[in-house]
């Protein structure tokens, strides 16, 4: 039959595009899965996990089964090894309108942002970039409103359908937005690394993980481009998502950002964690993207967060507000980021910093 | 050969955000800007000019007053500018704004040599999907994330970012590029093309000029046509929990610390 994104009852289940790099299944598609796994049960509909290489081992592609996918799609083939917008986006449009997928999950990376919107328009249906909350059930969405937002839930009224609500930061940051793609199927969305947790590895999942090798039409004519290279950075980037302790600084370094820097470093060093970043010290050159906490940075969720002279547009909180103890230090009282704080300290980051890294090592000293 | 650039006047959301009714944001009511990431693109296409003398025409959707925006491209040595605008327009997602730009350019023409030059994403909705859609609505391949790009006559050589490194990418004319603006330093606007800038081609597309293009479906344009629709927008409540510590001197710091110990936090 043919396919035709308006005809939206005929779309089933719930897909996640599983990204693998040099064969290895990024970490992505495990938050995505695990997220996917929740949709899936509250749709009473199958979870899936579509998985574009060659040569992929076996046991990776059972491993997606662990983190909670139902069956795998495994598209093998040559041409798939190395990513390519062409290829990847003729496969996956390829399998998506022979088997109809109500909802597909893409990690927000620079290739799933290439790969998504690129689908989505061929598909002829939305997308919706950089989720940080998904909802199907209304009574969940209903709950999550209640807490992340000032809306009176119960005296608004909430249409009962199970369209994907998928929350994101918008206008700048400025706002949170619920956007809905009612007409049209698949629903597609875009999720940035480490917004979503990945649930507990479960082994009998991955050994009984139903997986389907899908074929499709590829010819090396259908791809436009020649990857000539991938090389990895030499320069080694801070690992921002796995740390348990980020000193992140913001715009208040501005008079100096080479000793606001300084400053965070030493106290990072001090309490064994590294150096974060808002937007705003990226856009001004002050420090490299990767160092980035935000909405367009990454996600992170560590054990203390240190805020230095940072202001906390919700582009910000929206990256660090689920840390489990957030210190905020800023000159202006008023600033937002004491909204999300556990403790602040309204006073110099060139001061109070220094203080801080003394007052820790001293602390230290005597444990 | 000829490189046409997509560019979009932004609001400047450092700046006060405002918000209509229906929940898209309210850009009559703010100062806006030239997107960063187009302006790279901008430039892009002016050195490709430097090098091969080839035509630069910028397309940009948006409200009437985005024309001193292509006001100011064309000081900087853009030839030729076009701005999308009409009411129908106003509203649109991703999809349906990649298919009124895709529309334009391909009014304005793509040739077998030419180059089309887009921003990767926009800051304020930080999407950076417009690109890639634009090229998927055209029919040609993309790369996007670009931070060098070489001209090799009839293809370009791009080096793609990845989070970790990067891609050296071979892409055959004509195809899109979404540049970062890491990719260069957008020049200055020429005294004498300033002077000079409302004398330059400036034409404008309306409804009436598109709506019978073939990339144009009538039924997924604007607000109501979109494939996507706000459902919901909302301000997070102030979480006011924070303990305020008393000063910030040694003793407050000494306080604040001893706390964290005592939780076991460090």
């Amino acid at each position: 039959m043919a396919f035709d994104s308006k005809d939206t009852a005929a779309f089933k289940d719930v897909w996640v595009f599983c990204e693998q790099r040099d064969g290895e299944i990024m970490s992505i598609s495990h938050q995505l899965l695990s997220e996917g796994r929740k949709l899936a049960d509250d749709l009473g509909a199958n979870l899936c996990g579509v998985l574009l290489g060659s040569g992929l081992a076996e046991e990776d592609i059972k491993s997606l089964g662990g983190y909670g996918a139902d069956k795998v799609y495994n598209i093998d083939h040559e041409l798939l090894k190395v990513y390519t917008t062409d290829g990847y986006t003729k496969a996956i449009c390829d399998i998506v309108e022979d088997k109809k997928p109500e909802i597909v999950l893409f990690g927000a990376t620079t290739l799933g942002r290439d790969l998504a919107p690129r689908c989505a328009a061929r598909l002829h249906t939305g997308l919706t970039a950089d989720c940080t909350h998904l909802d199907v059930d209304v009574e969940k969405y209903k709950a999550f409103l209640k807490t992340t937002s000032t809306i009176d839930v119960d005296n608004t009224e909430f249409e009962e359908n199970t369209n994907l609500k998928m929350t994101r930061p918008a206008f700048g940051g400025h706002l949170m937005a619920t956007i809905i793609c009612p007409r049209f199927r698949p629903q597609m969305s875009t999720v940035r690394p480490g917004v979503m947790q990945t649930q507990a590895f479960d082994e009998a999942q991955a050994a009984k993980v139903e997986i389907e090798n899908y074929a499709v039409e590829l010819t090396a004519d259908d791809i436009h481009v020649d990857v000539q290279a991938v090389e990895k950075t030499a320069k080694k980037l801070v690992d921002l998502i796995g740390a348990d302790v980020i000193v992140s600084v913001g715009r208040g370094i501005s008079k100096d950002p080479e000793k606001g820097i300084a400053i965070a470093q030493e106290l990072a060093d001090a309490l064994g964690g590294v150096v974060g970043s808002s937007r705003a010290c990226v856009d001004a050159g002050y420090i490299s993207q990767d160092h980035q906490v935000g909405q367009t940075g990454k996600t992170v969720h560590p054990k203390i967060y240190i805020a230095l002279g940072i202001s906390g547009a919700i582009q910000h909180k929206a990256g660090m507000q689920d840390s489990e103890c957030i210190i905020a230090v800023n000159k202006n009282e008023d600033a937002p980021i004491f909204e999300v704080a556990s403790y602040g300290i309204v006073g110099d980051l060139f001061s109070v910093g220094p203080m801080l890294t003394e007052s820790v090592k001293a602390i230290l000293a005597n444990k | 050969m000829k490189a046409i650039v997509c560019v979009k006047q932004v609001p400047d959301t450092s700046g006060v955000v405002a918000v209509k009714a229906d929940g898209t944001m309210d850009r009559a009511a703010m100062a806006t800007i030239t997107n960063h990431d187009d302006l790279a693109a901008v430039e892009a296409a002016l050195e490709l000019k430097d090098q091969t003398d080839c035509k630069v025409i910028v397309v940009s959707m948006g409200p009437p007053p985005a024309e001193g925006m292509l006001r100011e491209l064309l000081a900087m040595g853009v030839d030729e500018t076009y701005l999308v605008s009409a009411r129908e327009f106003g509203g649109s997602d991703t999809y349906a704004t990649s298919q009124i730009i895709a529309a334009a350019v391909n009014k304005i023409g793509v040739d077998a040599d030419d180059v089309v030059f887009c921003g990767r994403q926009a800051i304020d909705g930080d999407t950076a999907q417009v690109g890639p859609q634009i090229a998927e609505k055209l029919g040609l391949p993309q790369v996007t994330y670009a931070a060098e790009i070489t001209d090799n006559g009839d293809s370009l050589t791009i080096k793609r970012l990845l989070e970790d490194g990067h891609m050296m990418i071979k892409v055959n004319k004509p195809c899109l590029i979404t540049c970062v603006k890491e990719l260069n330093d957008p020049r200055y606007m020429h005294v004498a093309r300033i002077q000079d800038c409302y004398e330059m081609p400036l034409t404008i597309f309306d409804y009436e000029a598109l709506k019978n293009e073939p990339l144009i479906d009538p039924d997924t344009i604007g607000l109501l046509g979109s494939p996507t629709n706000v459902y919901k927008s909302f301000s997070p409540p102030p979480k006011g929990e924070a303990v305020m510590l008393e000063g910030s001197d040694r003793a407050t710091v000494d306080k604040l610390t001893g706390i964290l110990a005592d939780k076991h936090l460090i």
